[in-house]
């Protein structure tokens, strides 16, 4: 039984410390995240984000927790060593391995993406600043929203999809690779130079993403070594009966809104299709490893790939093939599943990006990464006459990805938006208000002292007395504002929200 | 010659689509120009916000671990 898609992005951005003999990654990490902690801690800053940190206790998955009834209390294991918040926007803000992380809240279409992946910048934007106001001078932390230092070490922007748990994964694996090998025509954030193995840098002076030359399984449970297209972690933070997550990390983390809308939006659809089975059989591409690689070094984008059934394609004309069933989809079973009536944008985008793509790609510089970098790369080159080897070109690269106001690239190229910027401020304290995120955050805003642990599935208040009580929640789409947003504004305390859930 | 008796067959139609084809290309040129304008302007912004030891700074970013 297909499912309604909620979304969700992870960034793991790039982080420096500059000014120091010897940085470690980690401690920048934690210091970033401290400091925009502290920051919105302070009095007369509004219902900031409160000390709450993450809870990592497994739920077991033979027990059915779906709703809010609240359970007995437990003991919740909470890991106090690395930063691990959560922030009233229903997000989770942390340290993951050496790199801050932000993931965003659960959204329920691709524009609620948008605005929450364009949050999340917002924050990682404040916590320099309020980092770098507490670092000694010559000090600073600089956050970079990209994939790869240039020097074949990559880190994610990991997209996640609720789906139908007795959709066959087969099939699954089939169609998503499909769409991964061929929607990085729009979803590739551009990169000079190329990272394979035994390659020199030169060897690719320019290609469409950061990610594709990471790549070396088709299936598999790793994110770090021996990556795969289709990754296998099964957690679906949700009742696992019903439900699957796929967990995508082959995408590039993109500033483009239109590109972020594209990548997010259009895979939705997919997988929507696939739990329908609607997407033709014999779209599959062949040896999709090295497809993905072909695809990313394209900058013709004509490239043939190969197809099971023996035919050949580009990767637009895939694309087309798959925008075709989407509308088919459409028709036949309406957007509910894919995120309402954003669906029919996202379509009405799909086309306009595959037809910009055939006629002219240059016309997508501000909707399309890889067009709007590469506008900036070979000008830079043209006008200094510099070789494609020369670093400057790897330099104007990195800092298209900077996020610092006064030195972004990206925010000098006037790329469309799709969000009010006011409104993706708004969305760094307030969560989304279509899915569970509403509960997590609005709770968070009121009683931040009350709340020992949260997690995705479920969150601990403090009772009193040493007692805790766990509410679940394993409905991505319950506890929205239209479920509890009555219940949440007129519940004086802990105690009446607690008793009045599991009357 | 191919060349020069298509110019001419051109030249001489009358029909809508090369009387449109004529029309559009100073249309494009413009677009172009204003295009490049805009990319020169763009580039003296980025010319100074760029890195000025490029070689260092790129040389200097390394990302271990993630994922």
């Amino acid at each position: 039984m297909p499912v309604p898609k909620t979304l969700g992005i992870e960034t793991e951005y790039g982080i420096v410390h500059r000014g120091v003999s010897d940085p470690n990654p980690i401690s920048a990490s934690s210091l970033l995240i401290n400091a925009y902690l502290s920051r919105q801690a302070e009095p007369g800053r509004g219902p900031g984000s409160p000390r709450v940190g993450w809870d990592f206790v497994d739920e077991s998955p033979a027990v059915d927790l779906r709703g809010f009834t609240p359970l007995d209390a437990m003991a919740p294991e909470i890991e106090t060593h690395l930063v691990n918040a959560v922030l009233t926007n229903g997000a989770r803000y942390y340290v993951d391995h050496a790199h801050p992380e932000l993931s965003t809240p659960e959204c329920a279409d691709a524009l609620s993406i948008v605005l929450q992946d364009r949050a999340a910048d917002h924050i990682l934007i404040e916590s320099m600043e309020a980092a770098n106001a507490v670092l000694p001078d010559g000090q600073e932390l600089v956050v970079y929203k990209n994939n790869s230092d240039g020097k074949g070490n990559s880190y994610g922007c990991h997209e996640n999809y609720l789906m139908d748990r007795s959709t066959p994964f087969s099939r699954i694996v089939q169609h998503a690779t499909t769409h991964f090998v061929t929607r990085q025509v729009f979803t590739g954030a551009g990169k000079v130079g190329c990272e394979l193995p035994f390659r020199e840098r030169d060897y690719m002076p320019f290609q469409l993403t950061q990610r594709a030359d990471f790549f070396e399984e088709e299936v598999g449970l790793e994110t770090t070594l021996k990556r795969p297209i289709i990754n296998t972690r099964d957690e679906p933070h949700a009742d696992p009966l019903r439900y699957r997550r796929l967990h995508v990390i082959v995408g590039d983390a993109n500033l483009c809104e239109v590109a972020t809308f594209l990548k997010v939006g259009t895979t939705a659809l997919v997988l929507a299709m696939v739990e329908e089975d609607m997407i033709d059989p014999s779209l599959a591409v062949v040896d999709p490893v090295r497809a993905m690689q072909a695809v990313s070094w394209d900058l013709s984008l004509a490239r043939p790939l190969e197809l099971a059934d023996g035919r050949t394609a580009t990767a637009i004309e895939v694309q087309w093939e798959l925008l075709k069933a989407a509308r088919r989809y459409l028709d036949d079973r309406g957007p509910d599943m894919v995120g309402g009536s954003v669906a029919h944008e996202v379509v009405r985008r799909w086309e306009a990006v595959l037809t910009g793509l055939e006629s002219d790609p240059g016309s997508l510089a501000g909707q399309v990464d890889w067009v709007t970098k590469r506008r900036v790369v070979e000008g830079v080159r043209d006008r200094h006459g510099l070789a494609t080897s020369d670093l400057r070109l790897a330099a104007v690269d990195l800092q298209y990805h900077d996020l610092r106001p006064d030195r972004s690239l990206f925010a000098r190229l006037g790329a469309e938006v799709l969000v009010d910027p006011a409104d993706a401020r708004l969305a760094t304290r307030t969560p989304p208000s279509d899915t569970r995120a509403y509960f997590r955050g609005r709770c968070l805003a009121r009683w931040p002292d009350r709340i020992v642990a949260a997690n995705w599935d479920s969150m601990v208040f403090d009772v009193g007395d040493n007692a805790l009580r766990r509410v679940p929640m394993m409905e991505p789409s319950r506890g929205t504002e239209e479920h509890v947003g009555t219940l949440l504004d007129t519940c004086e305390t802990v105690e009446e929200l607690l008793d009045r859930l599991s009357a | 010659m191919a060349e020069q008796e298509r110019r001419q067959r051109e030249a001489e139609s009358t029909d809508e689509a090369a009387v449109e084809e004529v029309g559009a290309a100073p249309g494009a040129t413009e677009r172009g120009e204003r295009l490049k304008g805009e990319l020169d302007d763009l580039l003296d912004e980025i010319d100074e916000v760029l890195e000025t030891n490029a070689e260092e700074f790129v040389k200097s970013y390394i990302q271990k671990g993630g994922e």
